[in-house]
């Protein structure tokens, strides 16, 4: 319902309610050597609604990542900008970036490295607490407890250290810590990604679970896409810093307007042997090209199978246009893709 | 024929926290040409079974044998192993960047796979390395032959490894979490190749894996592990439609995106157990959501399914209760319970606790 790529497109009536975060054509350049620069994320723009969430998906180097760090200024944008809440972060500086910070949260993806083995959990969950001078001691204590309890965790395991425990705890750890000032947005980095299939479930369904109690907001990054279905309102697909296709999660895995996500959903292997024997893959030549130097015109050229090269493919970047009511997706073939015969669209 | 036949494998490793057992009783057979798939979370002693069957745990503790083409690779010489390792029985590791020397080229680690078992002289092996890079699809092999592996890709060192792994034409392939590291798109890549490699060569393959779609794909017989015992073992097919095993049912439930899930995932409540010390009875029972009082005090061990061939599980359940559905059933009952708190004393660190927090100001 709600994914204007520039504000001009939207109608008034849908204005009404404002974006929590609204991402404005933001680069991200990063220099290599003395003249070469790495394009992580190039001209992205889009919005995230309040109590949504939305998934980032796409293989490593996309910029998915880099994104996810733009959102939060853990890095500076190169140009663009990221407007959260009305408030423009890009502009802000010092003090006032740091107190927009606090509606800010980010779960990483290695639970092991995101805490810091010499403080105790109670400490490390207090520790957004102390920063922002927020609770007097006595209160913080009862703030840890209580949010150990929220994530599932015994409220008494404040005084112990990460190393006593397990990896799926420890990103409970990490979520408490996230929770801690009450935020509207969190980003999460691949969050379950290095957790196993049993505990992965567990953590999705905290986060689904505190969503719906504390009314948040979400940016899920994974390169795992039926993760990614499972829990995300609307999906983005990413590739080598652009985004490539944007829908409703089940539009997107019921009909796909870009080739690149079409192969990335064919190569996601199904737990059933019988499907599987039947399952034909998308099959991609080659590998993602370097950064440092993409494709001409559209950067999927190299490895789509339906490009025409030399075309429109190889010479024009394809813009991302609306195909269908909420769903965007930058390809010169997508009406091709999105056939109406086609079942389940 | 049996190419490889584990029989009551143990392997225990004493530490100074105590005795951390591994592997506790495992056995499995593996026929030439067939693809076995081997699933389990971490700990489960998948990959220690692994590299113990091929020498490669010195300092472990142990038991049982491993007979692999009428020789037990237990009671072998150091260099008995050493002649098997690479030439019969061949390795892919899930980790590309470590498993490949970063000084040396590609080429040369290839050759030396080749010259350390065969005759053949450095020009000769050098062409069958350039060959080898062509069979698993690496662009201008003359080339590439050349590199260091850090000039490549995650996918292309992974071919690397394959390539290598298959130079001699081993009977027996070991992938340990072979695309793991991988993206989808490189994984499905891959996973198609060595299902086509393992045609050319007609060798067996052991996939090690967490991925049960990775194992949907490719395995002919899954055997599913839990706190380094077998816990199911069927061909495909059954193990993933006429699932018996509560654990193995856990494991599909917990899974966003599979047929049975709807819009709330079932995970399998708590964690997995200390291999140092171990619950009593079956190792699963205080996560199982069909535990009966004989779970916690016998331990069982793979029994036949009743009327399901070869259909093998290490589970007193009776046969109605085979099948996915009537455990998400289940499962969704005992989750239930969970959140009332009413299982909190027997399951402690379940998320019990929840219901009664007050919402946060």
């Amino acid at each position: 319902m709600s994914s204007a790529t520039a504000a001009a497109e939207q109608p008034a009536s849908q204005a009404a309610q404002d974006p929590l975060l609204r991402v404005v054509d933001v680069v991200k350049h990063f220099t290599v050597g003395v003249a070469a620069s790495v394009k992580a994320v190039d001209g992205v723009s889009f919005d995230v609604m309040r109590g949504e969430t939305l998934g980032l998906v796409g293989e490593s180097g996309c910029g998915k990542s880099t994104l996810g760090r733009l959102i939060t200024q853990l890095i500076p944008a190169s140009s663009g900008s990221v407007v959260f809440d009305g408030t423009n972060l890009t502009q802000l500086r010092g003090e006032a970036l740091r107190l927009q910070r606090q509606h800010l949260q980010m779960i990483f993806q290695d639970p092991f490295a995101s805490l810091d083995p010499r403080m105790t959990v109670g400490d490390i969950i207090a520790e957004p607490l102390i920063n922002f001078g927020l609770l007097r001691r006595r209160d913080r204590d009862k703030r840890v407890q209580e949010l150990l309890r929220v994530v599932g965790l015994n409220p008494y395991f404040n005084n112990r250290y990460p190393h006593e425990f397990s990896g799926g705890q420890r990103q409970r750890i990490g979520i408490a810590r996230a929770l801690a000032l009450n935020p509207k947005l969190i980003v999460c980095d691949e969050p379950v990604s290095a957790l196993d299939v049993s505990i992965q479930a567990q953590i999705i369904n905290l986060l689904e679970d505190l969503q719906r109690e504390f009314n948040l907001t979400y940016i899920f990054i994974a390169h795992d896409l039926s993760v990614v279905r499972h829990i995300s309102d609307r999906v983005m697909v990413m590739y080598l810093g652009k985004v490539v296709e944007v829908a409703p999660s089940e539009d997107l895995y019921n009909s796909q307007a870009h080739p690149y996500t079409k192969a990335l959903l064919s190569a996601i292997p199904v737990p059933d042997p019988r499907v599987e024997s039947k399952r034909r893959l998308v099959e991609l030549s080659g590998e993602i090209p370097s950064p440092l130097n993409p494709p001409s015109g559209c950067h999927f050229h190299t490895r789509c199978p339906i490009a025409r090269v030399p075309g429109v493919c190889s010479e024009e970047e394809p813009p991302l246009e609306r195909k269908s009511d909420g769903h965007l997706a930058a390809c010169h073939f997508a009406e091709e893709m999105i056939s109406p015969a086609q079942p389940g669209s | 024929m049996t190419l490889l036949k584990v029989d009551n494998l143990t392997v225990s490793f004493p530490t100074s926290d105590g005795v951390v057992q591994a592997v506790r009783g495992l056995s499995f057979e593996v026929e030439a040409g067939q693809t076995l798939g081997i699933v389990g979370e971490s700990g489960s002693g998948k990959s220690v079974s692994a590299l113990t069957m091929l020498g490669l745990n010195p300092g472990a503790d142990i038991t049982g044998s491993v007979t692999f083409d009428g020789r037990d690779m237990l009671r072998l010489s150091p260099r008995e192993l050493q002649q098997i390792r690479g030439a019969d029985i061949a390795m892919i590791f899930q980790d590309p960047l470590s498993a490949l020397h970063p000084h040396f080229r590609v080429g040369w680690q290839i050759r030396e796979a080749i010259r350390a078992h065969t005759d053949v002289s450095n020009a000769e092996a050098r062409h069958m390395a350039v060959d080898l890079l062509r069979l698993v699809n690496i662009p201008q092999p003359d080339r590439r032959v050349d590199a260091f592996p850090h000039e490549l890709s995650g996918g292309m060192r992974q071919r690397v490894m394959i390539a290598m792994a298959l130079a001699l034409k081993p009977k027996l392939l070991i992938a340990d979490e072979p695309t793991t590291a991988l993206d989808a798109t490189v994984q499905a890549q891959l996973m198609e190749l060595l299902a086509s490699m393992q045609r050319e060569v007609d060798m067996a393959m052991i996939v090690i894996t967490h991925d049960l779609g990775v194992v949907a794909r490719i395995a002919d017989k899954v055997q599913v592990m839990y706190a380094g015992r077998a816990a199911e073992m069927a061909d495909a097919n059954t193990l993933f439609h006429q699932t018996h095993h509560p654990y193995t049912r856990g494991l599909l439930a917990s899974l966003p995106g599979s047929a049975i899930t709807s819009s709330r995932l079932l995970p399998i409540v708590g964690q997995p157990p200390s291999l140092i010390n171990l619950p009593s009875g079956c190792a699963f029972h205080p996560r199982c959501p069909f535990a009966m009082d004989r779970c916690m005090r016998e331990m069982p061990s793979l029994m036949a399914v009743e009327g399901g061939e070869d259909h093998l599980s290490a589970c007193y359940l009776p046969r109605e209760m085979v099948g996915v559905s009537v455990a998400v059933d289940t499962a969704r009952q005992r989750y239930a319970a969970d959140k009332q708190g009413l299982r909190a004393v027997r399951l402690p660190g379940v998320a019990a606790a929840r219901e009664e927090v007050p919402a946060l100001a």
